[in-house]
């Protein structure tokens, strides 16, 4: 497998385009990532050839329809090794999947008492659908720190976990800070207390290898925008020993075997907890998207994402001015700063007006500005198909952003 | 850069860099807190006003952006030694400036110093940084302390 990074930016249509008169250097791909032409084409197809409802249709489209829509199911599995289709249950996004956890999983398993663990690094979606459980069941919300390189303070874990401890949220890999967490560590440690780890890898599943078997998560999230695929489409990983007992998250239509107005009984997995009319064409995106990182190499994206990485740092550090927020020993994709003199709105506007696109704000993460004391931090996120040349023209803008506010 | 230039022009950087009237007002007859939740940009007003309700002293502390903040050090000064009574004016002169078609050249007798920020208008994003500091004080001069003050 070659990774020819000229033929792989030729994937991306929208990646030839100027803004502002300058070439476009996207960098702000921990909020979304581009879609490449094979995604495109395959919600295009979809649309132009296979357009009909799933699992209903006796008509050749909806066969069609309904085959595609599955064999985007197995992608997912086989890319997350899931052992068994019936645990892959696509959902809205990352968010709706941790919300269907917090609702159906955190209604029946956790009450009054009990603790929900998360870290200080999570993303708001990782927080505030356990605050409202909490709140809800009379639980108690528990906060793993992090400390000034932007890690979990993991000598702090064993401590807050105990025989209380229900559920443990924790992201895979930050899009704050770019921190790749020990997840394997804390669910091995969960695990020993009898609680369930949820592992929320909305930013990890462009930019590494995710085997939930081998890391024994309870359940697994992701979002396919933010790993090449559409938007409005994600996924729920769950042992299928745990989905089978859960109660349905909505009722509607393919989730039930049979209705009548005494009961209703409801459908198998995965299809119990996917109600109405899915994102079917979104879903087949999700799949072109997986046959996409998959004909790349997640490993060679990876390795190409590090070296642009360390190629970030590097400059990053001889910047002067420049405060890097998030130093972790092991991280990935991010590179989140702050400039002296200069906020990051400031920044980002004008960075944008040089064609190059990054984030300001707090991140959807505010308890780690929190920490950090700083009100928002300007992200640059690095994808498959960024190049040395954009990293350059980035540091070529700070230094006249710089300029202008001396 | 011209274009960056329209928005930062250096009166803006100026004020940026040294607020006036950047602080807190130990004796003050109104205060109000502004928020915006989208970037996280916090202000607070203080507003003393004479028993014939001239504003003899203005403060704002908080953190912000360059607009945001050049935004309220203009404010305090435009309405500092005037009449409160022509506050509401002056806040519908500036929000019309800011929303105004790129064509409509500011109005420089009636909004003076505060035109220079006329070039928001050009970066929709940042027209919010450019009117915190105007809803905020807003609410202070209205005395709705209760809740802080957003842009929409």
């Amino acid at each position: 497998m070659s990774f020819d990074i000229e033929q792989l930016r030729g994937d991306f249509p929208i990646l030839h385009q100027q803004v502002y008169d300058r070439p476009l250097a996207y960098l702000d791909n921990a909020a979304t990532t581009q879609k490449p032409k094979a995604v495109i084409d395959a919600v295009r197809h979809y649309y132009e050839r296979d357009n009909a409802n799933v699992h209903r249709g006796v008509h050749a489209l909806s066969e069609r329809a309904t085959a595609a829509y599955e064999a985007a199911r197995e992608k997912l599995r086989a890319l997350v090794n899931a052992a068994s289709s019936h645990e892959i249950i696509f959902t809205r996004g990352a968010t709706e999947a941790i919300n269907l956890v917090a609702s159906s999983w955190g209604n029946t398993h956790i009450g009054a008492g009990d603790e929900v663990l998360v870290s200080e690094m999570e993303h708001h979606s990782d927080i505030v659908p356990w605050q409202m459980l909490c709140e809800r069941v009379g639980a108690t919300l528990k906060v793993l720190p992090i400390n000034d390189a932007g890690e979990l303070c993991m000598e702090q874990l064993d401590d807050l976990l105990n025989e209380r401890t229900k559920l443990v949220g924790i992201v895979h890999l930050s899009n704050a800070l770019g921190t790749i967490n020990p997840v394997a560590d804390i669910i091995t440690k969960a695990h020993a207390v009898g609680a369930r780890v949820l592992v929320d890898g909305a930013q990890a599943v462009a930019h590494m290898a995710v085997d939930v078997q081998a890391l024994d998560c309870d359940f697994y999230v992701t979002s396919a925008h933010k790993m090449y695929g559409p938007t409005g489409i994600g996924l729920l990983y769950g042992k299928e020993t745990l989905l089978e007992v859960m109660p349905p998250y909505q009722g509607g239509g393919d989730m039930i075997t049979m209705v009548t107005f005494e009961e209703t009984q409801y459908n198998e997995l995965p299809y119990k907890f996917e109600a109405g009319t899915p994102n079917i064409a979104g879903t087949i995106g999700f799949g072109a998207a997986v046959d996409w990182l998959n004909d790349n190499g997640i490993a060679n994206i990876a390795a190409h994402e590090q070296s642009l990485l360390a190629y970030a740092i590097g400059q990053a550090e001889a910047f002067d001015g420049l405060r890097i927020i998030g130093t972790a020993a092991s991280k990935a994709t991010v590179l989140s700063f702050t400039l002296q003199g200069v906020h990051p709105h400031d920044l980002g506007t004008i960075l944008d007006r040089e064609g190059i696109a990054i984030r300001a704000g707090h991140h959807c993460a505010m308890p780690v500005m929190q920490h950090f004391g700083v009100p928002a931090t300007a992200r640059a996120s690095f994808a498959a198909y960024n190049t040395k040349a954009e990293i350059d023209a980035l540091f070529e803008a700070l230094g006249r952003a710089r300029d202008l506010f001396a | 850069m011209f274009d960056l230039r329209d928005l930062y022009q250096q009166v803006i950087v100026d004020h940026n860099k040294s607020p006036r009237n950047f602080g807190k007002l130990d004796a003050c007859s109104h205060e109000a807190d502004g928020y915006n939740p989208l970037c996280g940009d916090k202000l607070h007003v203080y507003l003393q006003l004479s028993d014939a309700g001239i504003v003899e002293d203005v403060a704002f502390e908080g953190e912000g952006c360059a607009i945001s903040i050049a935004s309220a050090s203009l404010m305090t000064e435009a309405i500092k030694g005037k009449p409160v009574a022509d506050f509401e004016a002056l806040f519908r002169d500036f929000q019309h400036m800011v929303t105004s078609d790129l064509a409509e050249q500011p109005d420089d007798e009636r909004l003076g110093k505060l035109a220079v920020l006329g070039g928001v208008r050009e970066f929709p994003s940042r027209i919010k940084c450019a009117t915190l500091c105007w809803h905020t004080m807003r609410s202070a001069v209205q005395g709705s302390h209760n809740t802080p003050a957003k842009t929409e």
